[in-house]
């Protein structure tokens, strides 16, 4: 090989694999879906380059200012519980993420998704269409509103239940971040029996869980849960020395 | 290597009802429709039966016709302008994706020589409980691709067909996703 050149690419950090134990199994049999939609052939290594280290800038035309706050877009308000879901996006060396999208969905108080192909017999809410999307501001922070989201049954196995979950997509500051995950509720009975709960690793399950916070509680009006949501991280970079 | 102070927020599924939260008006658009010398790739997402997948999306990242990216953070260089290179199309009943883009210029390889024009791509879906990433590059691009340095380190031609997106007389590009099975996409981890 010929030596490297300096390039923009030297300057930039390289993002830390996540260490065993972290993520689930594509194959997770339990899961049924996974059985003939995770690839089968070991991944192949991608030493990360310009395009992986890179991401886009997301926001203007995407984010509208009540997307935030998912129980004020109709008429009426939406049955259920109403509860402020607010957290930070960092990566795992605790350095915040600022101006970054995050977007989520989530079924309603019945356990109703506002989608043509959930039709189980739960009542859907004309006031309420689960979608939410913000920013993070410059400490990483972001702050939705929105009612607790029902569990519901699905076909995966006899009687099953997914635990009431909250799904978000985070973009952090380059490709190789990228993540969707799904946020819990504390103590929720239907772990036990839920696959895509139980696909991750035991020791890790925890990191998806909220917490329950009275301090983030609106008195008088919403309960509220923290779920801080934490993506790879990387070596040092010229942008940390520069400072802010 | 430091030790990092927080363990990652483990990855699950965007589930059945993504596109209740991942819809974007013209989200599939990385240019605006019209922009000269714009081309749609185009395929399908399928699984190991050969059955579409009707409930995932695929995104897209690439640089800009001179190679640049239109990054947040970096210093090195401006995309032009109004270019975000990302793209995000949600596939439907049949399976579908499209994106409408330009061909990206070469971007370094890290080692003094030039990478193909590619885009790098992330899929989702129900039942992938992790995102999977690959890239597409494009068939017209012979000298190119064979000295890409990712091409170039895959098994056999086999392999390298799974990223490679094949043109039509419209100017258009064709590339299937296979998740699973004979021809089972190349993906990689990052």
């Amino acid at each position: 090989m010929s030596t490297s050149t300096p390039s923009a690419e030297t300057a930039l950090p390289r993002f830390r694999r996540d260490p065993d134990g972290t993520h689930p199994a594509l194959l997770s049999p339990e899961y049924g879906s996974t059985r003939l939609r995770a690839p089968l052939q070991a991944p192949v290594d991608l030493p990360q380059r310009l395009t992986e280290l890179t991401g886009p800038v997301l926001g203007e035309g995407l984010v509208r200012p009540d997307d935030a706050d998912l129980t004020r877009r109709y008429a009426e308000e939406p049955g259920g519980q109403r509860i402020i879901v607010s957290g930070r996006l960092l990566d795992n060396d605790g350095r915040p993420i600022p101006d970054s999208l995050v977007e989520i969905w989530q079924a309603n108080a019945a356990g109703r998704y506002h989608h043509d192909q959930d039709n189980w017999p739960a009542p859907l809410d004309p006031n309420f269409d689960g979608m939410g999307r913000t920013l993070t501001d410059a400490e990483g922070r972001y702050s939705f509103t929105t009612v607790k989201p029902g569990a519901y049954p699905w076909k995966n196995h006899q009687n099953a239940w997914r635990p009431a979950h909250i799904h978000f997509s985070l973009f952090g500051r380059s490709f190789t971040q990228r993540l969707v995950t799904q946020m819990y509720f504390p103590d929720d009975p239907l772990f036990g029996q839920d696959p895509i709960f139980n696909s991750v690793p035991e020791a890790a399950r925890d990191r998806m869980i909220a917490a329950f916070s009275l301090q983030d509680t609106r008195p008088n009006w919403a309960l509220a849960f923290t779920f801080d949501i934490i993506l790879r991280g990387s070596d040092a970079t010229p942008f940390e020395s520069e400072g802010s | 290597m430091n030790q990092p102070s927080l363990l990652s927020t483990p990855s699950q599924t965007v589930g059945p009802f993504l596109s209740i939260g991942m819809t974007w008006e013209r989200g599939e658009h990385v240019v605006p429709a019209g922009t000269p010398g714009s081309f749609w790739i185009r395929g399908l997402l399928l699984d190991g039966a050969g059955e579409p997948v009707p409930d995932g999306a695929i995104e897209t990242w690439q640089a800009d016709p001179y190679g640049q990216f239109a990054h947040a953070v970096t210093p090195f260089g401006s995309a032009t302008h109004g270019f975000s290179g990302f793209g995000r199309s949600l596939t439907g009943p049949g399976g579908r994706y499209g994106v409408l883009t330009v061909k990206p210029g070469r971007v370094d390889d890290g080692a003094g020589g030039l990478q193909a024009p590619h885009l790098d791509g992330s899929v989702f879906a129900r039942g992938l409980l992790h995102r999977v990433v690959m890239r597409i590059y494009f068939a017209d691009e012979i000298d190119a691709n064979a000295v890409d340095p990712v091409l170039s380190a895959l098994p056999d031609d086999q392999a390298r067909s799974t990223l490679i997106a094949v043109p039509d007389r419209a100017g258009d590009y064709t590339l299937d996703i296979r998740l699973q099975g004979d021809r089972e996409t190349v993906f990689f981890a990052v």
